[in-house]
């Protein structure tokens, strides 16, 4: 299988929380260390899950391409992930500030018109914008069938995918045939979430992703790192949606401390009056 | 006719409460709006819809729309937008509307304002705002594309309630699927059962951490069947299996915004925050007093939770 992964650089998910605002009225994150999006390093363990034997992950059975539409800086990161045990990387020249979900779609089509993966993996949704919108954009401009907030893949052929769907409260279970569009939740990860054919059921993963050995992260440096630009892949660059000014959500203040449960329920019931 | 269409939420042949958000968002926007039912029981749910003040209510129900599968459902709600003229599109920011929403913007070439807390107009442009990096920014946004498309977050927006009169109830007709239905196969659904009311519309929500271990119903329910709460859970109680998976709060899990919020051997990090910092009322009980629960919670309680949640049962039953 070849398998596709769009993968975006965030300000550390962890310590968002830390963001300011410039005085142009932009969020701020200065400070926080670049990383790739969660979900995103998730799409990525998936698929080397997907292209392996688990019990010998050396060898890679199928071909995993990494993507990223975002500056030099990103690299990186792609790097990192070629290290991890990526085949290859496409670095898509941009910065945030020329791009929206939908251009990044119609620039990611463009690369698998190219590539032509049986399977495209993408976070479900990247932790700065939150948006939840690309994969299945994606997936309307190739014509392709979309399987989103993916739980669990298991595949016996290397061709029909099935997924479970994590939806509010209910799990979805669908059978996808490819190539298809697949976004990632934190679930995918469990040690029994992702199963093909190379790997016997009887195996557990390690619960989340890999890290990368020194030994593999210095031979990732002779691995192939392309770069290309963002005209060649979608010729049109006009932006649906137009970001304006951020605001920060108003603080919460810490409240009190009580001394005891008799004092917790007296206050909730006279003052916050919600029992 | 311009104006706003509302995609209803279906379950069971009736709207979810998230519809009504979405109707809210489109009374709200003004001008006239319409609903599209779409799925099984359909012509039921449109009854229902009739009453609360649309132009119109289309209803779609067919074998080809039996279980939710968007490859099936798109192309007709495209094609209703488009032959109604309608200019803005609301769909409900859960995951039927999260999965349906990007889809339908691509296949109408509409841009997309997802997860929307709020809108206004300024100098006849309109503003959407939504909550990014985690709920640590809100972020205003503009369409420049004839169609609109938003999913409107039930916690922001009040559930519209029905205002009487009775709106014409059409039937739609369903438009075919793309081609790409053809290698979708829906196998079944699974819903988590429970007899609490919904974690996204219930009035308290009371929480466990990974710290509940093996007890975690056994110390939670009690509580919650004290107060009438739904029950939620940390990433980490779920991940660990002392919770099911869909009781998960949080960036990943749902959104809540209940009147008051029980946070139980939690610890607070960003990503549960995320899920449950919209909640009116929160209260927070863990052992440690460094915890960032503490943050923002109005009421915190630094105490061992195997202690003070069996006794805060008996205080909620003393003091009644
Ligand atoms: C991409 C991503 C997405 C995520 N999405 C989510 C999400 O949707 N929801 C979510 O919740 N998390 C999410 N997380 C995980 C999150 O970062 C935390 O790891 C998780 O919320 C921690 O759960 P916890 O508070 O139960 O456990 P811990 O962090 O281990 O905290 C346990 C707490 O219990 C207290 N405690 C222990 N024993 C007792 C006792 N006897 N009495 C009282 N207090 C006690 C401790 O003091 C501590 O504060 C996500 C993480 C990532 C990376
Ligand atoms: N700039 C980008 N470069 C590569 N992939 C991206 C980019 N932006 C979004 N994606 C992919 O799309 C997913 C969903 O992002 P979003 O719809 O923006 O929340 C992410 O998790 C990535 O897999």
């Amino acid at each position: 299988m070849k398998i596709l992964v769009a993968v975006k650089r965030v300000a550390d998910p962890d310590n968002l929380n830390k963001i300011k605002l410039s005085a142009q009225g932009k969020v701020d994150t200065t400070g926080l260390e670049p990383k790739a999006s969660p979900y995103d390093d998730y799409a990525l363990e998936t698929a080397l899950r997907l292209t392996e034997n688990g019990t010998n992950t050396k060898a890679r059975l199928g071909e995993v391409v990494v993507v990223t539409f975002g500056p030099k800086e990103a690299e990186q990161m792609l790097r990192a992930m070629l290290g991890t045990g990526a085949d290859r990387a496409i670095r898509i020249d941009a910065t945030d500030d020329v791009l929206d979900g939908d251009l990044v779609a119609r620039g990611l089509k463009g690369i698998v018109d190219k590539e032509k993966p049986d399977l495209v993996l993408l976070g479900y949704q990247q932790a700065e914008s939150e948006s939840n919108e690309v994969g299945q954009m994606l997936a309307e401009y190739l014509g392709w069938p979309q399987a989103t907030f993916a739980g669990r893949i298991t595949t016996t052929d290397d061709k029909v995918l099935l997924v479970e769907r994590e939806t509010d409260g209910a799990t979805a279970h669908v059978k996808v045939t490819l190539p298809a569009v697949v976004t990632v939740i934190d679930k995918i990860v469990k040690p029994k979430s992702v199963q093909s054919k190379h790997t016997p059921t009887t195996h557990n993963y390690a619960d989340g992703v890999r890290f990368a050995a020194l030994m593999a992260i210095m031979a990732a440096k002779k691995k192939p790192l392309a770069e290309q630009k963002l005209a060649d892949l979608a010729p049109d660059a006009t932006l649906k949606v137009r970001y304006a000014n951020a605001e920060l959500p108003p603080k919460r203040a810490a409240g009190v401390k009580v001394k005891d449960v008799k004092e917790l329920v007296t206050k909730l019931k006279t003052e916050a009056k919600v029992v | 006719m311009a104006g706003t269409l509302v995609i209803a939420e279906l379950e069971g042949g009736k709207s979810r409460s998230t519809t009504f958000s979405a109707i809210a968002f489109a009374k709200q926007v003004g001008g006239s709006f319409a609903i599209l039912a779409i799925g099984p029981g359909a012509a039921n749910a449109a009854k229902d819809l009739a009453g609360f003040g649309a132009a119109k209510v289309i209803a779609v129900d067919d074998p080809a729309v039996k279980d939710y599968v968007v490859e099936r459902f798109a192309p007709t709600v495209a094609k209703i937008v488009k032959d109604g003229g309608f200019d803005t599109v609301a769909v409900t920011a859960s995951s039927f509307g999260k999965d349906l929403a990007p889809r339908l913007a691509a296949k109408l070439g509409a841009g997309y304002a997802p997860d929307i807390n709020a809108v206004t107009v300024d100098g006849g442009k309109r503003l959407y705002r939504r909550p990014t990096y985690a709920g640590n920014a809100l972020s205003w946004l503009e369409i420049a594309t004839p169609i609109q498309i938003v999913s409107v977050r039930q916690t922001e927006f009040p559930a519209a309630t029905a205002s009487g009169g009775a709106s014409p109830v059409e039937t739609g007709a369903y438009a075919g699927p793309d081609a790409a239905a053809s290698q979708v196969e829906f196998v079944k659904v699974e819903v988590g059962k429970s007899e609490r009311p919904d974690l996204g519309e219930a009035r308290v929500v009371v929480s466990g951490g990974r710290s509940l271990k093996e007890q975690f119903k056994q110390v939670l329910e009690p509580l919650a069947d004290a107060l009438g709460a739904a029950v939620g859970a940390s990433r980490a109680a779920c991940d660990a299996g002392y919770a099911a998976p869909e009781l998960q709060v949080g960036q990943t899990g749902r959104t809540v915004a209940p009147q008051l919020y029980v946070a139980v051997g939690i610890s607070g990090a960003i990503q549960h925050i995320a899920g449950m910092k919209g909640s009116k009322v929160i209260v927070a009980i863990n052992k440690d007093p460094d915890a960032p629960i503490f943050q923002i919670s109005d009421y915190g309680l630094v105490q061992d939770l195997f202690v003070a949640v069996p006794e805060l049962v008996k205080e909620l039953k003393a003091q009644s």
